[in-house]
Order: C-alpha cells, then structure tokens, then sequence
C-alpha cells in the first residue's frame, strides 16, 4: 500500500522534518529543534500539529440518529447542544474499546474526530451498527491542524477573528479565504488550543499564516511526551479492545444519567465493573530517579510480585524527569504506592502517582 | 599517540598512554535527538571490545552504547548522568562516557579513522 501524505507534507519537509510512517501516513516525527525545545515551545509559546491523518466523520441525520447513536455511545447525546463536544469511546459487547474520539453535535448531525489506525474499521462498525441508514462521510478531502499553547488563542484570533469567543469542547464554523472552516476549542496537549478543519487546497496557506504570526510547526514526537505528561491515553497504548473505560479510569467520561439506564453496547459490563471494581486499572507512575521505564516494562510490587505494566513512558520535558502509565492490579493502584521497574534486568524503585504529570488552567473551562 | 579512531556503533576513541577515552559520535547524537538519560558501567568493571557498556536514551527510544576495545573502566563521567543534554551540546568533547585502562592496543586497529568514519557516517544514513 502506497503511504500517503498530508496536504502539509510539502510544509514539513521544508521546515527539515524527520519523518516516519504512522497509521499508512509519513509524518513528522520532529523538526530541526527536536522534541525537547518543540516540547517547551508549545507549553510556553504556540505549536502548530498537523493531524490531519486523523479521521474526520460526518453522520447525517434527524432525531433518529440521536437514538441511534445513544445505543453505541455512552453520552447523553440528546441534551448535547448544537456545537458542543464530548469525549468518548465506540466498544465492543465486552465494553472493550475499539477507538477513543471526540463527537461534536454539529447542524444535521454529528462530527465525530478518530484515531488515524482505528477510523476504517471504526466506519465500518459504526454503519454496521447504525445498519446503513444514515449518510455517512469521512472526508478525506479535510485537513486537520491543531494550534495549541498559551499563545494559540492570540495567534489564531489573528487570522480569524472571533475564535477566542470559543469555550473549551465547543466550536463553531468560521471563514478562512471565503471557505468555511470549523474550529473547535481543545486538544491533546494539556494546554488551551484549537482544533481547525480546513479544506485540503487552503491547508498549507492557512498553517503558513499561522507560522508568519510565530506559531511553530511540531512533531508527533512532542505530542506524545505532551500528552503523557497532561496524563492523557494514546489508542494502541493505555487503551485497546482489551480495556474497559473503567479500567482506563475514564468514568468521568460516561454520562451518569445513562448508567442507570444501562442501554448502550458494552453497558452491561460498565454496569457490573462500576459496582464490583475492577481488576486492573490506569495509573500514572512516576519512577524515583531519572530511569526511563518505556511501554512493556514490568512492574513489581514490594514482596517482586509481577502486579502490572506500562503502557507508556518517556521523559517528560517540563516535568523534567521520567513519567509513565501503565495498568497495575486495583489493590496497589493507590497513590504513594512504591513500585518498582524492570529496566534492562534491574528494578528501579517508583511511585504510583496522580495524573497528569503537569496541569495548567484552561482558559475558560465549562463542560 | 593521540589520534580518535571511530567504530561502526558511532563511538570514537582517544588513546593517551595506556588510557583510552571513550564517547559517541556527533552523528550519533544527531540520529538520536534529544539525549535525556545515560547509564555508565561501574568504576572498576571490566568491558569486552564491541560489547554494551552504558545506554542513552532519547524521548523516543534506548540505545546502547558499545565499546570500541577491551579494558578496565577507570573513570565515568558524572556530568553526563546528571545532565543527559550535555552529550548533544559537545559529544566528541567535554561530554566523553568513560576511560579505559585498555589491554590490547592492537585492538585500535580494527577501527576507522576520521575520513573513513564520515564516509562511513554518510553511507549508512543516506
């Protein structure tokens, strides 16, 4: 299969990106900087993301599809408001987890952001599920561009006006170059940012403009230690088909309302997992010295009990030490729980912690 | 009796006396990125030609680190552990990895030379 490219690739190679294929895409692992000072960069200034090899669906429908859409997904869908988002999940009957993502209430539908890897198979469950009633779109001829940092709302503001008026998980259609361009106000980063879905043709002209007013384009490379540090789960990594929501210590993201009803796929073991625990749960993990204690790492209780492993772990720059996620039996999931890490045969000492690693205040935070 | 001699892993190699100073290659640091942790092995251990003898580690991944020739580990360089960037501001430099007190010296001789090592340094990365 031929890798494809991004409308910005031409961009990234200018700017002397590494590349590496991700998901069928070649994308930008890094830029000249590297990841440490692109890191910063964006938690003190502007980074610009290109995920545009992420999935955008379009579903169109009235108030069936509401109905519809609330027997696989765990959200009251029909109090959400025109322009609102919300993080969730599409499962399987095990409440397994086949892709993380965030839906939008959009006119006429939904629009629905899924991880590059998971959005062929998560389209075809999902028209499967929803029986080929609805018109279904994902569009390809969509790029997505993520600005995010203190200094995103300024710059963005600055091609186009009215988006610092956004809230965090709403968004709106604005005009870029007479085109209509929808900008929602979150992701991945821990920091304030902006999401923009832009037409293929005006993607490069519009990043261009966002570089001309200081933001800086930055890699795949940095959004992960980003991410990790906002304490956030990577599809592939803290979350799979073998993991519950629950497991993932991602309850907050299951309206409560529809736990009692209990009527969407995979509810059945929301239900009895809320109730009963769990075996295993998400923890963040934060090794004692500078250790790096990378995905597949074991981890051990006091008395060299195997109790769990890591999912994912790096060195996080603004934490500036290693940090690390994993899943560990429920009993040693307490915070202050000294653990320890096999690295290269040795264990290394480390502590359960709380997450994130690193938070900062959103700008304007409802939801 | 000074000249750096370079091995395929991207170390280079001074030998002063019976004292070989070890590190890696500025080629090296560039294919790794950001170095945020080092491992050295321990003053007074024994380290075989081409076997691993400490790790650097990137954001992305771990990488070992080999010695070009056999000897005893005489001294370690601490700066380097305790700031891992150190090795990508002057890795050929003030951020060598350790000294051996070496046993061979006709182990040198195996190994390239600057221009053979930038040749080489090109060829495998293009």
């Amino acid at each position: 299969m031929e890798i494809k490219k991004t409308s910005l690739y031409q961009l990234h190679y200018e700017n002397k990106a590494k590349f590496v294929e991700f998901a069928g895409y070649q994308m930008p692992i890094q830029y000249s900087d590297g990841i440490v000072e692109e890191h910063k960069f964006t938690r003190n200034h502007s980074g610009i993301f290109d995920v545009s090899h992420m999935g955008q669906l379009f579903i169109y429908g009235n108030n069936d599809l509401v109905e519809d859409l609330e027997k696989i997904f765990p959200l009251d869908l029909k109090n959400l408001k025109i322009n609102h988002s919300k993080y969730s999940f599409l499962m399987n009957d095990e409440a397994g987890i086949y892709d993380d993502l965030i839906i939008t209430k959009i006119e006429k539908g939904f629009l629905i952001i899924l991880n590059a890897a998971c959005k062929e198979n998560d389209f075809k469950i999902l028209n499967k599920l929803l029986n080929n009633k609805y018109k279904m779109i994902l569009d390809e001829k969509r790029s997505l561009i993520a600005i995010q940092g203190p200094k995103s709302v300024e710059i963005l503001n600055d091609v186009i006006k009215g988006v610092e008026d956004l809230n965090f998980m709403t968004g709106n259609w604005f005009l870029f170059n007479e085109k209509k361009v929808y900008i929602t106000r979150s992701g991945y980063t821990g920091e304030d940012g902006f999401e923009i879905s832009v037409d293929n043709e005006l993607a490069d002209k519009f990043t261009r403009n966002l570089i001309e007013k200081g933001a800086k384009l930055i890699g795949l490379g940095a959004r992960d230690t980003l991410r990790l540090e906002a304490g956030l789960c990577l599809y592939g990594h803290e979350l799979d088909k073998g993991k519950t929501p629950i497991e993932a210590n991602l309850k907050w993201a299951i309206s409560k309302d529809r736990i009692s009803k209990g009527d969407f796929i995979g509810s059945d073991i929301i239900i009895k997992q809320l109730n009963d625990g769990v075996q295993k749960v998400r923890v963040g993990i934060k090794p004692e010295g500078r250790i790096i204690a990378r995905e597949k790492t074991k981890i051990f209780n006091q008395s060299d009990l195997h109790i769990g492993d890591i999912t994912s772990g790096t060195f996080g720059p603004s934490v500036n030490g290693p940090v690390a996620m994993g899943y560990v039996e429920n009993e040693f999931s307490k915070k202050n729980t000294k653990v320890f890490l096999e690295v290269r045969g040795k264990k290394h000492p480390a502590n359960i912690c709380g997450l994130p690693f690193y938070k900062k205040n959103y700008v304007k935070g409802v939801n | 009796m000074s000249e750096v001699k370079y091995s395929k892993e991207h170390e280079w190699i001074k030998l002063e006396g019976d004292v070989a100073t070890v590190g890696i290659t500025k080629h090296a640091t560039e294919m790794l990125g950001d170095i945020v942790f080092t491992e050295l092995p321990e003053k007074g251990s024994n380290v075989q030609k081409d076997g691993t003898a400490g790790v650097v580690e990137s954001t992305k991944a771990a990488s070992d680190v080999y010695t070009p020739v056999s000897g005893e580990v005489v001294d370690t360089n601490q700066a380097i552990v305790d700031d891992p960037s150190k090795i990508n501001e002057d890795p050929e430099n003030s951020a060598w990895f350790f000294k051996l007190k070496i046993k061979d010296p006709s182990e040198m001789d195996s190994l390239m030379n600057k221009d053979d090592y930038d040749k080489f340094a090109k060829e495998t990365s293009a």
